[in-house]
């Protein structure tokens, strides 16, 4: 199961963030540094799963924004590592070379993050 | 490029960039001239978070200023909203823009509709109470006949929809199914998904249309199914082994290529759908060697198709699931694990580790956990060190080479989990070396390094231990120490005490240090230390410390008595705590007789005071304490053994042991002062009893003796006699629920499962209670039994002479019971061993196994057809459960004696057989089911009846429950059929009647410790004595012991065991009620049950 989707710039602005169980506001932000934190910490040689609390992060960087999914103990690494990128691929096409700003631009980005979603069979 | 962003991007509605020109996808780049691309290059561009919040503090208050402008048109509205989840997702709240987010998804066109939507689904959650108003909106846009509006909705309805409102929407939804549009259905099936999720009940019926979207000829929409199949399955293989063909045919098509190409993603086919399939596979499979048999072609053809992939940690995690079936597997990669184990990366690291753990033994566990203890030092992570450690606790338990090793590993995981680790670790840890392994020298080795290792780590300066290794250290050096051969219990004490006055330490450490000190206490010769203790802990402001302190001090000033009571060594034996307090009879009366108010139960209290709200009372003291009132609220007991009790009799019944948290708490004082304690031993260890506390014994008996008056001469002719009597009663019981053993019903045992032999099966004490009776005429003066001890010589002896013994006993008691009664009636059944830190391990709170496996049940033959039990027990009325148009599925209960039988009888309506019927019993929370033989039956001949039996018993007490099933059966081999129903069971469906004598009534009721009281109102009809008796007696299977008077002794019992005693008494049109029972919640039951009885009719 997947508990949230976040894209975060190296400087820890939020782009995107879609949580699927509900989390408070404030708790949102702190998770979010949080997350973003041990993902910049990591260097390029070392893997891009992360062992969070009780949960897994998987991230993948493009440029300067980090894709990060936070899955439970039972979700496969890898299937999420290449969703991120098939996800990115399909923005890619949307946007004709998608920049960070263009993410921002978030009502879009939700609509084909919803769909790729539900095309790939996740849900 | 992928294939599948190709398809993605045809399935996008291309709604939002309706309003731009239509230069396609690239346009979206344009808009950033809107306000919110202003919002978002502002924030951008700042470089403090002071700044942005500044920024977006002012955007918020715009924003505020606009939304409830009555100006702002739905197009400026969307775009409001748009900045506002902007906010709401960089942290700041928006909440004052929620209401408006659901008004744009109901009035907006197309574009703003679907930003409403959006903004709902980002802000709200499952719960919120606004996510109400939206429901009208999607059973509107459900209806609506532009497929986007249906799509929007249905969308919503995945994401997030209020539980309680699927009712409204589950029927549109379910028609979407069969749309023209692939689109629709799949979401329709995730929408479907969705409510499996949060309501898996409403949408049981659509299971069979869940098979239809599986068979589904657009790929989505079965790869939507798949969602619903995974959920179900995992929660119920066994219903949907049926469907392992399809799933594989799937699984073939997908990797053989079968599929869309536009399912490709980078030349696999629908990677994400395989991996889906496989899980459900996977849990199909499992433990199930048929099915498995089905997938193992298709599996070889995924795996041989699959690339391997080179991702370090995927690749051990693959190794760490495989060397679960094979540990061998892992020698081919030996080298590869060695480099993952100094990867640079500690995620790689740990994943190593993780596979070490799964192949460790015993050559090559040093190693092991050597590298497990140097990641654990290094890491600072709470999470990962709890885990950790847990496992290094596990393994070093497991294939621990030596003692020194074990101890050594042992203090580095407690100084490293310290107090966030697991507490069980630590628990383990003591129950091992006190319970020991088979080879007693081993044992004493093991407990001596542990000491010797402790007494070092404690002379350490300046070093700071977790409290919870501290504890470990004090409860060890204040067992084991007396294993040390130079040091002297002196020295630890000292040691223990400079520990105990260290600032660093908590109150709940102390505790243990002043309890290993109290241990040591008799064991040393000089005591100076002890005493600056106790003078110095007796002001303590902590109460537990001070307790301590104070019941150090007066065991301090008796040493002979204090070795007794703390013997070395003997902290594997259990205790029997009385939880009736009834030690506390003598002074409950003395009480009561200079005009206290009887003890009320609090919910008797509470009860009395929402009675008292109610209504007006005119009786102004309707429980009034008068002494003609105090007679009416005598033991029960003592009116059933016939003897005319005055006032000032004690008063047994005036004890709630429910609210009483008895566990854990030392029992050191009685009437008298001190209670003396004793251990209840077994057989075996009686050789091994110290001198000291026979002397001790002796001692006490001489006191008693010379305490009492000439009653006693009586009994003492026969002490020896009741000595053997009750060592006889002490073991009669071993293991079994002897209360019932001694009214000659069916032997029910109660295991209680040790890890070592060392520790005996606890003796249930009821037997003891009752003889404890006339025991207690002797030594009414003090509250142990101390006769046990010498009782126990005579172990041997018992024999099969138990059943007149007692019969002798029960003589014994009747006779005595007339003159004695007021001392027969201070039962004393106390017995504690030596104050144990670890109280939670091995002490018996007085209660009989509350539920004694349904060991009954299954003996239970069935061999005689069903309509003859039927006509021999009692039987409710068959009624209709549940029906269709071929079969009609009735139940009716049978209350045989020793179970409750259930049967449903299937009845094939139509004309043809019906093929592989199968009849289950969901498993209920409370019930305990058997099924009896003939459950299953291959085929139902046309227009015949099948009878299903399952015998059923109530695992704990409680009014009433449901138990749900369902019937399934196949038609002319084609489709199968599934119908679900529900049977109603109460409480009294599973009472049956106790046939005892008025003394065994008695002696039971005084060895109960949960009880309820209550005053209920009579309806006029049953205002007397004999139609309350019959009320009570046909509704709730009550068997009459005896009445006197106005006041009536009845008995039943909770199969399989469990039995509750009740005594009541009518004056003018109330009747006193008076529980009992051995169970602590039977009595509040059955007090209900009797109520709706006395007021129902």
């Amino acid at each position: 199961m997947i508990k949230f989707f976040l894209m975060v710039n190296k400087q820890g602005q939020t782009r995107l963030s879609k949580y699927y169980e509900h989390v408070e506001i404030n708790k949102r932000t702190l998770l979010e540094t949080e997350v973003i934190k041990s993902c910049l910490s990591r260097s390029n040689e070392q893997c891009s799963f992360i062992e969070y609390k009780d949960f897994k992060l998987i991230y993948r960087q493009y440029a300067a924004l980090f894709i990060v999914v936070g899955v439970n103990d039972t979700e496969n690494e890898m299937a999420i590592y290449e969703f991120i990128h098939n996800f990115v691929e399909v923005l890619d096409d949307y946007f004709s070379r998608v920049s960070e700003l263009d993410v921002s631009f978030f009502s879009a980005v939700n609509q084909v993050f919803h769909s790729t979603w539900q095309r790939t069979g996740w849900s | 490029m992928s294939d599948i962003v190709e398809k993605t991007l045809t399935a996008l509605p291309g709604l939002f960039l309706q309003n731009q020109s239509a230069s396609g996808p690239a346009a979206a780049k344009a808009s950033f001239s809107s306000r919110l691309g202003g919002l978002v290059r502002g924030i951008t561009a700042l470089t403090s978070k002071h700044e942005e919040e500044k920024l977006i503090q002012q955007e918020l208050s715009n924003l505020k200023a606009t939304v409830s402008a009555p100006t702002t048109t739905l197009k400026m509205m969307k775009e409001c909203m748009v900045r506002l989840i902007y906010c709401e997702m960089l942290g700041y709240d928006a909440s004052f823009g929620y209401i408006h987010a659901i008004k744009l998804a109901q009035q907006g066109n197309l574009l703003e509709k679907r930003v409403g939507y959006l903004a709902v689904s980002l802000f709200l959650h499952e719960s919120h109470e606004l996510l109400l108003l939206l429901v009208n909106t999607v059973v509107k846009d459900l209806q609506s006949t532009n497929l986007v509006e249906v799509c929007m909705a249905l969308t919503i309805v995945s994401q997030i929809f209020p539980r309680e409102m699927i009712p409204a929407v589950l029927p549109l939804i379910e028609d979407k199914l069969q749309h023209s549009k692939e689109i629709i259905r799949r979401k329709a099936v995730l929408a479907l998904y969705k409510f499996y999720l949060i309501a898996p009940n409403q949408v049981q019926h659509i299971h069979i249309k869940f098979r239809k979207a599986l068979c589904d000829r657009d790929v989505g929409v079965m790869a939507a199914s798949l969602h619903i199949y995974l959920r179900m399955i995992k929660e119920n293989s066994s219903a949907y082994k049926d469907l392992t063909g399809s799933f594989v045919t799937i699984l073939k098509q997908v990797v053989g290529g079968k599929l869309p190409i536009d399912f490709n993603y980078h030349s696999v086919p629908a990677p994400w759908l395989q991996i889906q399939l496989l899980r459900i596979l996977g849990l199909l499979g499992k433990d199930d060697q048929r099915t498995s048999e089905l997938m193992y072609d298709v599996l070889d053809e995924s795996l041989r198709r699959a690339e391997l992939n080179h991702n370090v940690t995927y690749g051990l995690k693959a190794l760490t699931y495989v060397i679960q079936q094979d540990p061998t597997l892992a020698l081919q990669h030996q080298m590869t694990i060695i480099e993952c184990l100094d990867h640079p990366d500690p995620i790689i690291k740990r994943e190593t580790l993780e596979l070490l753990y799964r192949i460790t033994n015993a050559q090559n566990i040093t190693v092991i956990v050597q590298k497990m203890l140097e990641y654990l030092h290094q890491s600072k992570e709470e999470y990962i060190i709890v885990n950790l450690v847990g496992k290094i606790a596990e393994l070093a338990e497991k294939y621990a080479p030596d003692n020194a090793w074990f101890i050594q590993t042992m203090n580095a995981v407690f100084s490293v989990g310290g107090d966030v680790m697991h507490p069980d670790i630590p628990n383990n840890f003591l129950r091992l070396l006190a319970e020991g392994f088979d080879d007693e020298t081993e044992n004493q080795q093991l407990r001596l390094y542990a000491v010797q290792s402790y007494f070092t780590l404690l002379d350490v300066e300046n070093v700071f231990y977790p409290q919870r290794f501290l504890q470990v250290m004090s409860w060890v050096l204040g067992e084991y120490s007396y294993l040390l051969d130079k040091e002297t219990p002196e020295e630890v004490i000292t040691k223990l005490y400079k520990l105990l006055r260290s600032d660093s330490i908590s109150s709940e450490t102390k505790a243990w240090i002043i309890a290993a000190v109290t241990k040591l206490t008799p064991q040393a010769h000089s005591s100076n230390v002890v005493e600056r203790l106790i003078q110095e802990f007796t002001t303590s402001l902590d109460t537990c410390l001070r307790q301590h302190a104070f019941e150090l001090k007066h065991l301090h000033e008796n040493v002979k008595f204090m070795k007794g009571l703390l013997p070395v060594d003997k902290s594997c034996e259990d205790m029997v705590v009385d939880a009736s307090l009834s030690f506390l009879d003598g002074f409950v009366a003395e009480e009561l007789s200079q005009g206290a108010a009887p003890y009320k139960p609090h919910h008797q209290r509470q009860e009395e005071k929402l009675s008292q709200e109610k209504v007006l009372s005119f009786e102004p003291y309707g429980l009034s304490f008068s002494s003609s009132g105090f007679s009416g609220r005598q033991s029960p007991a003592g009116i059933s053994l016939g003897s005319d009790i005055s006032g000032n009799s004690t008063e047994t019944g005036l004890k709630e042991t429910n609210s009483l948290k008895l566990e854990g708490i030392k029992k050191l004082w009685g009437k008298e002062g001190y209670l003396p304690k004793k251990e209840s031993k077994t057989g075996d260890e009686t050789e091994a009893l110290p001198v000291p506390q026979e002397n001790i014994i002796m001692e006490n008996v001489d006191q008693i003796i010379t305490k009492n008056d000439q009653s006693q001469a009586l009994t003492q002719s026969k002490e020896e006699k009741e000595k053997q009597l009750l060592a006889s009663s002490l073991f009669v019981g071993l293991g079994s629920e002897s209360t019932i053993n001694l009214l000659g019903k069916a032997d029910t045992l109660s295991h209680k499962f040790r890890r070592k032999s060392k520790v005996k099966e606890t003796k249930s004490g009821q037997t003891t209670t009752a003889q404890n009776m006339t025991c207690s005429s002797f030594s009414s003066s003090s509250n142990v039994t101390y006769e046990e001890d010498y009782y126990l010589d005579h172990l041997q002896d018992r024999g099969d002479k138990e059943v007149k013994k007692f019969s002798l006993n029960s003589e014994l008691l009747d006779s005595e019971s007339l003159t004695e009664l007021p001392l027969v009636e201070k039962i004393s059944n106390c017995r504690l061993s030596a104050p144990s830190l670890f109280a939670d391990n091995n002490m018996e709170v007085f209660h009989p196994p509350q539920s004694t496996a349904a060991s009954v049940a299954s003996e239970i033959s069935l061999a005689a057809s069903l309509l003859e039990e039927t006509t021999e027990h009692m039987h409710s009325d068959l009624t209709e459960v549940c029906n269709n148009e071929t079969i009609s599925v009735s139940s009716y209960k049978i209350w045989k004696d020793e179970c409750l039988l259930m049967v449903w009888s299937v009845f094939n309506k139509s004309a043809s057989e019906l093929k592989s019927a199968n009849l289950e019993i969901a498993p209920a929370e409370n019930f305990k089911i058997t099924e009896q033989p003939g459950c299953c039956l291959p085929v139902i001949e046309a227009e015949s009846t099948k009878n299903f039996q399952y015998s059923v018993q109530m695992e704990k007490p409680f009014t009433e429950g449901n138990l749900s099933g369902f019937i399934n059966y196949q038609v002319m081999d084609t489709h199968s059929v599934q119908l679900e129903f529900s049977v109603n069971l109460s409480l009294l469906d599973f009472i049956r009647p106790l046939k005892i004598s008025t003394e065994d009534f008695g002696k039971l009721w005084l060895s109960f410790a949960n009880d309820v009281k209550q005053n209920v109102k009579m309806s006029e009809s049953q205002a007397a004595l004999p139609s309350t008796l019959k009320a009570l007696q046909q509704e709730l299977r009550l068997h009459v012991v005896d009445i006197i008077g106005n006041e009536g002794l009845l008995a039943c019992q909770l199969l399989p065991s469990i039995p509750c005693l009740l005594h009541f008494r009518v004056h003018g049109d109330m009747l006193a009620l008076w529980f009992r029972s051995s169970c602590s919640t039977l009595p509040d039951y059955l007090l209900y049950q009797c109520q709706k009885v006395m007021e129902g009719s």
